[in-house]
């Protein structure tokens, strides 16, 4: 037998924590263009980041792992109840309610979890619809403790740190909410590329390829669902916390669609794509709906249209192919 | 010596369609075992029932001495039961790296750490460099699976079965769909894998079956009806009738 020399293969030229600062630094330029340019916006702006966090948990289990689901809202809705009625019962502090959303999202996760990924498919589609409207129904009917139709008011956090009073211009709601986007983001970046994220890419990409390594998906997609629902628990909390009520909408059924339509639009799989499709549908239905609130759903109609046809797997796609051939065209130099 | 894989009466079957009848085999240390029988023959099933991947209506498999008949696909694997795919099946949309990195970081129980970069830590990164480089698949280590001709593809399948150290290794025609050139890297690979592990190989490229096997088992409509050697099963007349035809005239021939 020829002995054959193994050559190692170069090492990939990254700077250490790169994709992480970038991100950081990415969220925060973004943030600060909206707290300065549009100051009279920060209502909107920070629940903007509140859904944020819907849709890139979203991304986790659809983008990530290929769950289908359309019941998502219940992860955001059960944080967001968590942190308001917390609050109500006189837990004032904003870092434990936020501490309340996501121990909420990640049970609500885990049991959507173990329920909705042990089918696939279509199956798998109507049992997250069925376990959304089932929470939905619960806070409809449980009116004593989560305020009903009505809604879920009176929520009043405390200082931030015990400093920073959340005032009527949303300001301080805002900074608070872009500063946990900016921690769970580069959390995030890395969790997706840990040997967990990527296993869960694999198990997307070929389940059974995975089952012949060794890995046991079941318990795999539980696990990521739980992950899921601690995002969706933060995103639901900080809405709570800067709107000051929690209604029957943040469980619906529309806002499950919704946000599903805001990651396919933007890129599923990507975080970036997440993110996108969330600053991208909801700047889209704030201008629109004010401009003309009679017609503005069918302008996102066609807008989703359009993007489907053009861009089906994404607004970020194009971006990133044309950046890797950037990357690649520069390696060649 | 210890049977590392045992069929004992396996048989399957689809309804009223028997396709693996009353199967006995064993596979010890350093076996390399060549399966082969006409197309339809059934010779995927068994290695889909080996796997774990269907059920077999009848009989028992067992490793070392334990019964694995009712354990999942991953438990075998864990066992050191490891196979790969006649057609491909990779994780085509990650990189060549990602998809040998975690078959070992799978393999080293790592693949349930939250927070570290995956195929680039050193213990895994030196052993899928190190693989890909034997393959001639260095060079293609960060291209998407999705981007490559398929019998590059083909290889990376072989990377994936070494990369999860097998005890037993189940190659379902390892070197259909690569191209001729590239074949040979397919038998440096199996010469080099630990001699105490036993490899069954399914392979219709019978030049292949010859430099590879010290044994063949021969599969003809579900039913095993030849196991010796090589040459022993070029003389057989019964399987020469069954499947090899014009190959074994000419091999006497010359």
């Amino acid at each position: 037998m020829s002995e054959i020399v193994a050559t190692q293969v170069p090492h990939k030229r990254s700077i250490p924590f790169g994709q992480e600062a970038a991100g950081a630094l990415s969220i925060i330029v973004l943030g600060a263009i909206g707290y300065f340019l549009y100051p009279d916006d920060l209502a909107f702006l920070t629940r903007l980041i509140g859904i944020a966090f819907l849709v890139l948990s979203l991304d986790l289990v659809t983008g990530y792992c290929g769950v289908a689901t359309l019941g998502h809202a219940a992860q955001f809705g059960v944080g967001a109840y968590a942190a308001g009625i917390a609050c109500v019962r006189g837990i004032t502090d904003p870092i434990a309610l936020l501490a309340i959303g996501v121990f909420a999202g990640t049970i609500m996760g885990l049991i959507s979890g173990a329920l909705i990924t042990r089918f696939r498919g279509l199956p798998q589609l109507v049992l997250s619809i069925a376990v959304g409207q089932l929470v939905a129904a619960l806070a409809n009917k449980l009116s004593w403790l989560t305020g009903g139709s009505d809604g879920l008011s009176g929520i009043t956090p405390g200082k931030v740190f015990g400093i920073f009073n959340f005032d009527m211009y949303s300001r301080t709601a805002f900074l608070f909410s872009l500063g946990v986007l900016v921690i769970v983001f580069v959390l995030l970046q890395r969790f997706v590329r840990s040997p967990f994220g990527l296993m869960c890419r694999g198990m997307k990409d070929d389940d059974l390829r995975a089952k012949m390594i060794g890995v046991s998906i079941y318990p795999r997609l539980v696990v990521m669902y739980g992950v899921a629902g601690a995002v969706a628990g933060i995103g639901g909390a900080l809405t709570a916390i800067s709107t000051g009520v929690v209604g029957l909408d943040s469980v619906s059924f529309e806002r499950s669609a919704e946000v599903l339509v805001m990651l396919v639009l933007g890129g599923a799989g990507h975080l970036w794509g997440a993110l996108a499709g969330t600053i991208i549908f909801m700047i889209f239905e704030h201008i629109v709906a004010a401009a003309n609130p009679f017609h503005w759903m069918t302008l996102v109609g066609l807008l989703l249209i359009l993007i489907v046809v053009f861009a089906p797997r994404g607004l970020i796609e194009p971006v990133l192919s044309l950046a890797s051939r950037f990357k690649r065209k520069g390696e060649a130099a | 010596m210890t049977n590392l894989l045992e069929a004992r009466g396996v048989s399957c079957s689809f309804g009223g369609l028997h396709v693996t009848r009353d199967v006995n085999f064993k596979l010890t240390a350093g076996d390399r075992v060549a399966l082969i029988g006409p197309n339809g023959a059934g010779k995927t099933t068994l290695v889909n029932l080996i796997t774990g991947d269907i059920a077999p209506s009848e009989g028992q498999f067992f490793m070392g001495g334990d019964e694995i008949t009712g354990l999942s696909i991953p438990d075998r694997v864990r066992r050191g039961l490891v196979r790969t795919f006649q057609t491909t099946r990779l994780f085509a949309n990650l990189t060549v790296a990602d998809n040998v990195a975690l078959a070992i970081m799978q393999r080293k129980r790592i693949t349930r750490r939250f927070f570290s970069s995956s195929t680039e830590l050193p213990e895994v990164r030196a052993e899928w460099s190190e693989i890909l480089s034997h393959l001639g698949l260095d060079r293609l280590a960060y291209r998407k699976v999705v981007e490559l001709a398929y019998g590059q593809q083909r290889l990376i399948e072989l990377a994936i079965g070494l990369a999860l150290h097998p005890k037993v290794l189940l190659l379902d025609e390892p070197a259909a769909g690569v191209p001729h050139d590239e074949a040979p890297k397919i038998l440096e690979a199996i010469n080099r894998l630990p001699p105490d592990i036993a490899v069954l190989m399914i392979e219709h490229d019978m030049d292949l079956v010859f430099k590879f096997a010290r044994r063949v088992l021969v599969l003809a409509a579900g039913r095993l009806i030849f196991e010796g050697s090589p040459d022993q099963v070029t003389a057989d007349h019964e399987v020469r009738r069954a499947y090899l035809g014009s190959y074994a005239d000419a091999r006497r021939a010359t």
